[in-house]
């Protein structure tokens, strides 16, 4: 059974912008070890010279025109979830 | 009266022929949730007011001698994941849990415009991960056959509320079996469309390569009436294709694909009830590699999907946080579930530089060789058929292991990875516990009419469908 390690956990903990307690990340250490155990299973598919399939219905490059359309949701009912605005601004952390 | 386990064609009689109105038809729905709903547990959010409201404005109509179209009055639930305007939607999920969209889902929309009646958002998986309900950030659902055990998931809620007759029909979403699984747990009809078919306009994503809209319903005929109602090109989702939606429940000159060697209960039955269709024996797409393709990529596009809860836009916010990437991070890490957590972070690793290679575009390749194979199967078969699961409702708590609730996907992710339409169809009952067992049909990418056409066939001929859970 592979098992990542706190490290590995660390790295994409901070990719995926999710914070983890100590508990978590030991037993996130198991179970991604375990899915990753899982899907190893893959490695013995032949795909030598196989396209690899990201959608499946053969559309491509779907175009409209670049027109304004018009919206008749009003903005206060647009911004109606934002946690924290002023002035009619969304209002987020300092970056820095 | 009795109104009890209605099909959208039987209520739209009595309705039509003035024997029931649209609020006594509501109203029995919204006091069934009163009194059973407190075991069930499938409802998130009951929308008695509207619901009723918009009952009152369809008698009007009636009253006035206007005709009134199959969906009118008829009133149903939809899973959480569906944006309802002026109605609260969670997608499960204590990241949303005071969300309210400022528009409708199309499908909803649609819905909405032909007079179908909204009596409640039910739960699921919370974003849809998971297969028994068991992961909503509120609480789980009970199968209504056995408390004991989950409904299935992740469009656990509405599998449940079908089987508890809380409304005619309700509307899942499918990424890996979450219509069809639940189905299957729960004695009912679970359909999922060709990948496309349906707009996801106003769906919560998951993941956009693989998710479906789709209905469960009483009977397959049901689920034709209503996929006629909410297929179509919608310019808000560039991924929906156009498709012939009139639909014929015609069976002609069709030959059924069987797994081969395999003793399954409920392909029997579909061979002693179907017995004048052609049946062939054919290999299935690899069932194992297709799991782990799976569970490589819709990680990796959930990861990706999911990077839009900022909690600055919307969204729960965690307490304290000084900078913009504690803000991400923390609220993140406080809202979001343990199972939404595990799929970021396999996604972020399987995307991440050094293995994406080894993990996600060798899943890709694998997703090309089982397409290939279906491709392959389906010049030799029109429908395939086979068991939806390979085991009944499981109990809470039985599969607290992350890699054996994936297993139970196994016999309906292939589907999605091929983007085909399939349907779950009680066909049976398990000998030890006497819980319902689906029947899944499979067909051509755009040949829903023949999996539907299968299914109506199928309960022409057999009452499975009309069994009840004991409440």
């Amino acid at each position: 059974m592979s098992k990542l390690s706190i490290s590995d956990i660390e790295k994409v903990s901070r990719l995926s912008r999710i914070a983890l307690t100590d508990t978590e990340k030991e037993q996130m250490t198991i179970e991604l070890g375990s899915i990753l155990n899982f899907v190893e299973t893959l490695q013995a598919a032949d795909t030598t010279g196989v396209e690899p399939t990201a959608q499946v219905t053969g559309l491509v490059d779907v175009l409209r025109e670049d027109v304004v359309r018009k919206c008749d949701i009003p903005p206060t009912e647009l911004l109606g979830n934002v946690p924290a605005m002023e002035d009619g601004y969304i209002k987020a952390p300092k970056v820095l | 009266m009795n109104v009890s386990y209605l099909s959208i064609t039987q209520a739209h009689e009595l309705l039509k022929s003035k024997q029931v109105t649209a609020t006594q038809l509501t109203q029995y729905y919204l006091d069934r949730i009163a009194t059973h709903d407190a075991k069930i547990r499938a409802c998130l959010t009951v929308c008695s007011e509207s619901a009723l409201a918009q009952a009152a404005a369809i008698d009007a109509k009636i009253a006035q001698g206007d005709s009134i179209g199959l969906l009118e009055g008829i009133p149903y639930t939809a899973k959480d994941m569906f944006l309802t305007r002026g109605i609260r939607t969670t997608a499960a999920s204590h990241m949303l849990n005071t969300f309210e969209a400022p528009y409708s889902a199309t499908a909803i929309q649609k819905l909405e415009a032909a007079g179908a009646i909204l009596l409640a958002k039910v739960n699921h998986d919370e974003y849809a991960h998971g297969g028994s309900t068991e992961q909503s950030a509120y609480h789980p659902t009970h199968n209504p056959w056995d408390l004991d055990r989950v409904p299935g998931g992740s469009s656990g809620g509405s599998a449940a509320a079908v089987a508890a007759d809380f409304g005619i029909f309700s509307m899942g979403t499918d990424t890996g079996g979450s219509i069809r699984q639940p189905a299957s747990y729960c004695g009912v009809t679970g359909y999922k469309p060709t990948y496309g078919a349906v707009s996801r306009y106003g769906v919560v994503a998951m993941a956009s390569s693989f998710d479906v809209v789709g209905p469960l319903t009483r009977t397959a005929e049901d689920a034709a009436l209503i996929f006629e109602i909410i297929a179509g090109v919608d310019s808000m989702d560039a991924t929906t294709v156009a498709l012939d939606s009139t639909i014929e429940l015609r069976l002609e000159n069709i030959t059924i694909g069987t797994s081969r060697g395999a003793e399954q209960a409920v392909v029997q039955e579909c061979k002693n009830q179907l017995a004048d269709l052609q049946y062939q024996e054919v290999d299935l797409p690899n069932e194992d590699q297709a799991l782990a393709a799976y569970y490589v990529l819709v990680p990796s596009e959930i990861s990706s999907n999911l990077e839009r809860y900022d909690s600055i836009r919307y969204g729960s916010v965690a307490a304290d946080t000084e900078s913009l990437e504690q803000r991400y991070a923390r609220s993140r890490g406080e809202f979001f579930g343990p199972e939404v957590k595990r799929r970021n972070l396999i996604g972020a690793y399987a995307l991440s530089a050094g293995y994406y290679d080894a993990y996600y575009n060798k899943a890709m390749q694998v997703r090309t060789s089982i397409r290939a194979a279906f491709d392959k199967l389906f010049e030799q078969v029109d429908l395939l058929v086979l068991p939806t699961t390979l085991a009944p409702a499981f109990c809470f708590g039985e599969k607290s292991d992350p890699v054996e609730m994936y297993k139970t996907d196994s016999l309906t992710v292939s589907a999605n990875l091929a983007g085909l339409p399939a349907i779950s169809i009680p066909a049976g009952r398990d000998q030890a516990t006497g819980l319902p067992m689906g029947l899944q049909i499979i067909g051509k990418q755009q040949d829903d009419a023949k999996v539907l056409a299968a299914a109506h066939a199928f309960q022409q001929a057999t009452d499975w469908h009309t069994q009840r859970p004991p409440l």
